[in-house]
């Protein structure tokens, strides 16, 4: 690289990390499914957020005469009752409250795990980076589903402790994928050049290796709560989610799916606002990694 | 090209692990008559001696036959005992055995093999969980305790076809304890030559109207006809295949299909569906068995007798089986249900109140207590994980709402549940009970203080304890009864128990299958069924 | 190449020691045990029990028990199913889980794969998100409700397949299971190869293949798909091996005499030796599988060799 490109460079550098972002944003713009994804997730939030001024009913009540009964206007059940007698559409909105937060709070405590080792192993390299690799390894060759539940066993199935142990399970990937990047950005042949060119190491990690791994990081986050959600519908299903009276979408679904045909109502709502909401993260985070890609310009 | 090449590779794979791998023997041989039962679990073990649920009895009382068995409406009807007769004491029962009863290797069954099988049962040896239903006999507690011989049990073989038992004390329901599984023979010289392979399908020895044909663990078990069987001209369902499967709902798709003749549990949910859509088929009948809660009664609030009382007469349990469970079970006024053999069943002194009563009754039991709208009641309901525990739990919260008692329910998968009864580790906890026999004791010993564990309330009563113990001494039938009903009535009246319903089995059975009739012990001899074609 | 691999194995000793070790604790230190349940055992037959499988030891002592036992490839009786040994438990059941499996990843693969490079090739078209949308129906719908789904319409109402069994292999009764298994992994697999295939369209030496004038189908079949591939193996070899032993949901809904029940009954029963026997399988079969996708990388990209 000859040195009068470096001022050149330098140059260049100012420009690119200002408009970045700004081009991110606009290309994800550009991406109708995502931007009706973030729509509607927005009103999904907004309803399990409202839950308790919208629905009708307090989602604990147990209605004696409405037993397993189909959407009823007159009585206002909505979405119907469950074959405990309450209501659904209550009940699925205060699901949502738990799913979108186990979703959101597992995938925080995976993020904080996952970004500070990573970053500590990717940072360091050598010997750390080993080591700190070598119980990652460990780790990922424990079959990930008995690890949970032995974690809900030994830690009860409290809420919080529900999206601990998803989050404590999901982490690995999360420190990967920054250690990774880490890695690969240091070796950059724009970061070369930086170097050769006199920039600071501050500068670099601020202008350089941050934007970039930011990046990757977003996207595995909007994919990972759609993942930790199916988890928890998961654990459910298993009879291992979260305790009565409180329940969540994977609760109710796992209700539903048993009645099916007697009941599909006891299904077919919280299972369109399941899927409805895993589509959306799904189609957001797609959309977050197209924009985000630096190499398309 | 490599990536076509790989696509290539990759199809041949997949058509080669598709195509190959070995087809099992399931499909019949032509005009074979097989009843496919779905037995809902995978039984833990054949051998007759080491199990402990109905799951394995399913199987093995078809494989093995007893001294007396159960008749298709659940009496005690005679085995490979051909008759017997009993001691004027109650003490010694003398049996007679059949001189055509044979091994499915064509050997007799001999009295050796009843006094090999009974000692091996309570040989601490063999570490048999269910040991202790046969601890009437003779020195078989202290046998199987370690503190003495086998050959001290009370079993002898004076000749090959007399097998003489003798009891501790006089057992009315003793000839009921011999059609329990854990009396079933085995083969004494095949057990000792093959060690544990005896089990395996080929080596296995039985004297059962069924012999074991072909095992893969948590697939299937098949039997076969025993040629050998005494009574095998009678038999005329040639083959029976067990399915493990566990979850009612798939099976009850996979029914539906065609791919099962009958179902041995059914999920709750469906009954309303069935009752519409397969009335004929669906075979709803008492169980001998309840479901209750335990209340912890060392610590409060479970140590007052009022709060107890008072929350079981809050509950209305007709509601419940009717809107809730769903399937006609009964609700449960005692602890010992209906149609027990030889007795009469007590009932709660407060039966004959109407419901609003029973509510205001109790919160005046609860304010006596010091719990009302100002300092509401609050406990943990316990329960391990299964839909239908978890639909009455949150029912019966409700009900307890009304009378101002806060609810905190708690699921654990049904280790920790278990576990958390023995140690006392609750304060109110789902449990329930079948009957080993038909006989008011086989539910009423859970409340004695000699039961230890398996009283999670530890209820201890002296009285309780005094009329039980007079009560298995005695030999008179109706003295006995009288005592235990006293028994009952101490209890219903302490309540360290809330019994809530007496159980039902659901069963689905075939519309091409004769000879079915519903038991209180839900035992299903197949050699008294037929298949039509 | 061969000494590198055996490198590889023998550095995993160590991991699966530590993972066998992580399990066993773990097991013994959750509440409850393999003999609590709804009929309690007298206390003198519990601890009769308890002593024959060495549960009465310290906790130390048993680990110890357990590796010199392991160490002669005695992984013990199972603690639920008394009549068959651990062995014989994963000898029996893994080769189901392993066909269902493998037939699922390269379902999967096809279907996800096609998905994918079209979505790719009409990058945020109408097509793109449509084709999309199908390909995540396996991760929006949970397959505890897809598997009854398909059950009750394939084979209750139109009498189509089995509704479930194995039936000994038959090819019948693979269908359903194979295509609910594979369902999410289509959606894995169409969102990577079209995020790699949009990057490795944009990449250089795709850009000089088109400018030499090389048919698209030649520029996206030769050289396209190869490089995009890479992410791909790379997810698939540890996907492959919570594939292959099987999934609890599939094999519990359609009876499947599988291993992968075994990882959750197996908790939830405490099993403790059926648990440490597929824990140690599947953790070997990572490593060997991690192998397997590092050397397919050597193979894919010429830049990395191993030595």
């Amino acid at each position: 690289m000859n040195i009068l490109a470096a001022p050149h460079i330098a140059a260049t550098e100012e420009v690119a990390g200002r408009s970045l972002w700004q081009d991110a944003l606009a290309r994800l713009v550009r991406n109708r499914a995502a931007v009706v994804s973030l729509a509607v997730l927005a009103v999904i939030a907004l309803l399990a957020l409202l839950a308790p001024w919208i629905s009708p009913h307090p989602f604990d009540d147990v209605f004696w005469d409405d037993i397993r009964t189909a959407p009823d206007f007159a009585k206002a059940h909505w979405f119907g009752t469950d074959a405990n007698g309450r209501d659904l559409f209550a009940r699925t909105l205060f699901g949502g409250r738990v799913s979108l937060l186990v979703g959101v709070a597992a995938t925080a405590v995976s993020l904080l795990i996952g970004v500070t080792y990573g970053a500590i192993a990717g940072y360091f390299g050598g010997r750390i980076d080993s080591i700190m690799m070598r119980l990652v390894d460990v780790l990922y060759s424990l079959p990930f589903l008995f690890f949970v539940i032995l974690l809900m066993v030994f830690f009860g199935r409290h809420i919080v402790l529900i999206f601990v142990a998803i989050g404590a399970v999901e982490w690995l990937t999360m420190a990967r994928i920054v250690r990774g990047q880490t890695l690969s950005i240091k070796r950059r042949e724009f970061i070369e050049a930086a170097v050769a060119g006199g920039v600071s190491t501050a500068k670099i990690i601020r202008r350089h290796i941050i934007p970039n791994s930011i990046g990757p990081v977003i996207v595995y986050v909007t994919l990972t709560i759609p993942q930790v959600i199916l988890i928890e519908s998961f654990l459910s299903f298993l009879g291992l989610g979260v305790q009565e009276p409180y329940t969540s979408w994977g609760v109710l679904i796992a209700d539903g799916a048993a009645e099916m045909e007697t009941a599909p109502w006891m299904l077919v709502f919280p299972a369109i606002f399941l899927a409805t909401t895993l589509f959306c993260f799904n189609f957001i985070g797609d959309g977050l990694r197209d924009a985000l890609d630096p190499k398309d310009r | 090209m490599a990536d076509s090449a790989i696509r290539r590779a990759a199809g041949v794979l997949a058509a080669a692990v598709i195509l190959a791998g070995p087809i099992d023997r399931i499909t019949p041989a032509a005009a074979e008559k097989v009843l496919r039962i779905a037995n809902m679990g995978e039984p833990e073990t054949l051998d007759p001696h080491k199990t402990s649920t109905t799951i394995e009895a399913n199987i093995l009382r078809n494989l093995f036959e007893g001294l007396m068995v159960l008749d298709p409406s659940g009496n005690v009807a005679l085995g490979v005992a051909e008759n017997f007769s009993v001691s004027e004491d109650g003490l010694t029962y003398t049996f007679r055995l059949r001189d055509n009863a044979k091994w499915s290797n064509g050997e007799p069954v001999t009295a050796a093999d009843f006094v090999y099988s009974l000692r091996r049962i309570e040989d601490p040896r063999t570490r048999s969980q269910y040991a202790e239903v046969l601890y009437p006999i003779k020195n078989a507690q202290e046998v199987n305790t370690g503190k003495a011989d086998l050959t001290e049990l009370g079993v002898a073989a004076p000749d090959a076809r007399t097998l003489e038992i003798s009891l501790k004390a006089p057992t009315p329901y003793f000839l009921q304890l011999l059609t329990h599984q854990s009396a079933l023979p085995v083969n004494g010289k095949e057990v000792t030559r093959l060690g544990g392979e005896w089990l395996k399908p080929g080596l296995m020895v039985s004297n059962g109207a069924y012999m074991l044909d072909d095992v893969k663990p948590n697939s299937h078990i098949r039997i076969v006809k025993n040629p050998n069987y005494w009574d095998a001209a009678k038999v005329t369902i040639d083959a029976v295949v067990f399915d493990p499967s566990e979850d009612r709902a798939a099976v009850l798709k996979r029914y539906r299909a065609g791919e099962f003749d009958v179902l041995d549990d059914l999920p709750n949910d469906q009954l309303g569906w069935l009752r519409q859509n397969m009335p004929k088929e669906l075979h709803i009948a008492p169980y001998a068995g309840v479901y209750y809660y335990a209340l912890n009664t060392t610590k409060p609030p479970f140590s007052d007798k009022r709060v107890r009382v008072a929350l079981s007469m809050a509950i209305n349990r007709e509601i419940l089986v009717e809107k809730i469970t769903t399937a006609g079970e009964l609700p449960a006024y005692g602890f010992v249900p209906d149609g027990t053999a030889n007795y009469t069943p007590r009932r709660v002194p407060w039966r004959t109140m109407s419901q609003a009563e029973r509510e205001a009754a109790a919160q005046k039991l609860m304010s006596e207590a010091g719990y009302g709208p100002n300092k509401p009641l609050r406990f943990q309901l316990a329960y391990n994980t299964s839909e239908n525990h978890k639909r009455i739990a949150i029912a019966l919260a409700a009900m307890w709402k009304k009378v101002n008692v806060s609810v905190e329910l708690v699921n654990t998968e049904v280790k920790v549940h278990y576990s958390n009864l023995r140690i006392g580790n609750f304060q109110m906890g789902r449990a329930g009970w079948i009957a080993d026999y038909n006989d008011a004791q086989s539910y009423l010993f859970l409340s004695q203080t000699s039961t230890k564990q398996q009283n999670y309330s530890r209820f201890s009563n002296p009285e309780y304890d005094r009329l039980m113990d007079e009560a298995s001494l005695t030999g008179d039938a109706r003295n006995r009864a009288a005592l235990l009903e006293q028994a009952e009535g101490i209890l219903l009246e302490e309540l360290p128990v809330i019994p809530i319903y007496f159980y039902v089995s659901k069963n689905l059975v075939s519309t091409k299958i004769t000879g079915w009739q519903d038991n209180p012990l839900n035992a299903v001899y197949v050699r008294n069924l037929s298949l039509a074609d | 190449m061969w000494r590198y691999s055996l490198r590889r194995l023998a550095g995993a000793i160590p991991t699966l020691f530590v993972v066998m070790t992580v399990a066993f604790f773990m097991m013994r230190l959750a509440p409850g045990g393999p003999f609590d349940r709804e009929r309690m055992l007298t206390p003198e037959v519990e601890a009769n029990i308890r002593k024959a499988y060495d549960l009465d030891e310290p906790l130390v002592a048993q680990y110890g028990i357990y590796l010199s036992k392991l160490l002669r490839g005695d992984l013990g009786p199972s603690f639920k199913y008394q009549d068959y040994t651990v062995v014989e438990l994963i000898g029996n059941g893994f080769p189901v889980s392993f066909r269902i499996g493998i037939t699922a990843i390269v379902l999967a693969l096809t279907v996800g794969g096609a998905f994918g490079t079209l979505a790719a090739l009409r990058q945020n078209s109408l097509i793109d998100h449509a084709v999309m949308a199908v390909a995540m129906i396996g991760i929006t719908v949970p397959n505890f409700v897809m598997a009854p789904l398909m059950t009750l319409i394939i084979g209750v109402y139109l009498r189509l397949l089995p509704a479930g069994g194995y039936g000994g292999g038959n090819l019948r009764n693979l269908i359903l299971p194979t295509i609910a298994l594979a369902l999410p992994q289509v959606a894995y697999l169409a969102r990577l190869t079209r995020a790699s295939m949009i990057e490795v369209l944009r990449s250089n030496y795709i850009r000089t293949a088109r400018a030499k004038g090389l048919p698209g189908r030649l520029v996206v079949g030769r050289h396209a798909l190869r490089a995009a591939l890479l992410p791909v193996v790379s997810y698939l070899g540890p996907a492959t091996a919570s594939i292959i032993t099987g999934s609890v949901v599939i094999e519990t809904i359609f009876g499947i005499p599988g291993i992968g029940r075994y990882f959750v009954q197996g908790a939830l029963n405490r099993d403790y030796t059926l648990v440490m026997g597929v824990v140690l399988f599947y953790g070997s079969l990572i490593i060997v599988l991690n192998l397997l996708v590092d050397l397919a990388y050597g193979l894919l990209d010429p830049k990395i060799r191993y030595d």
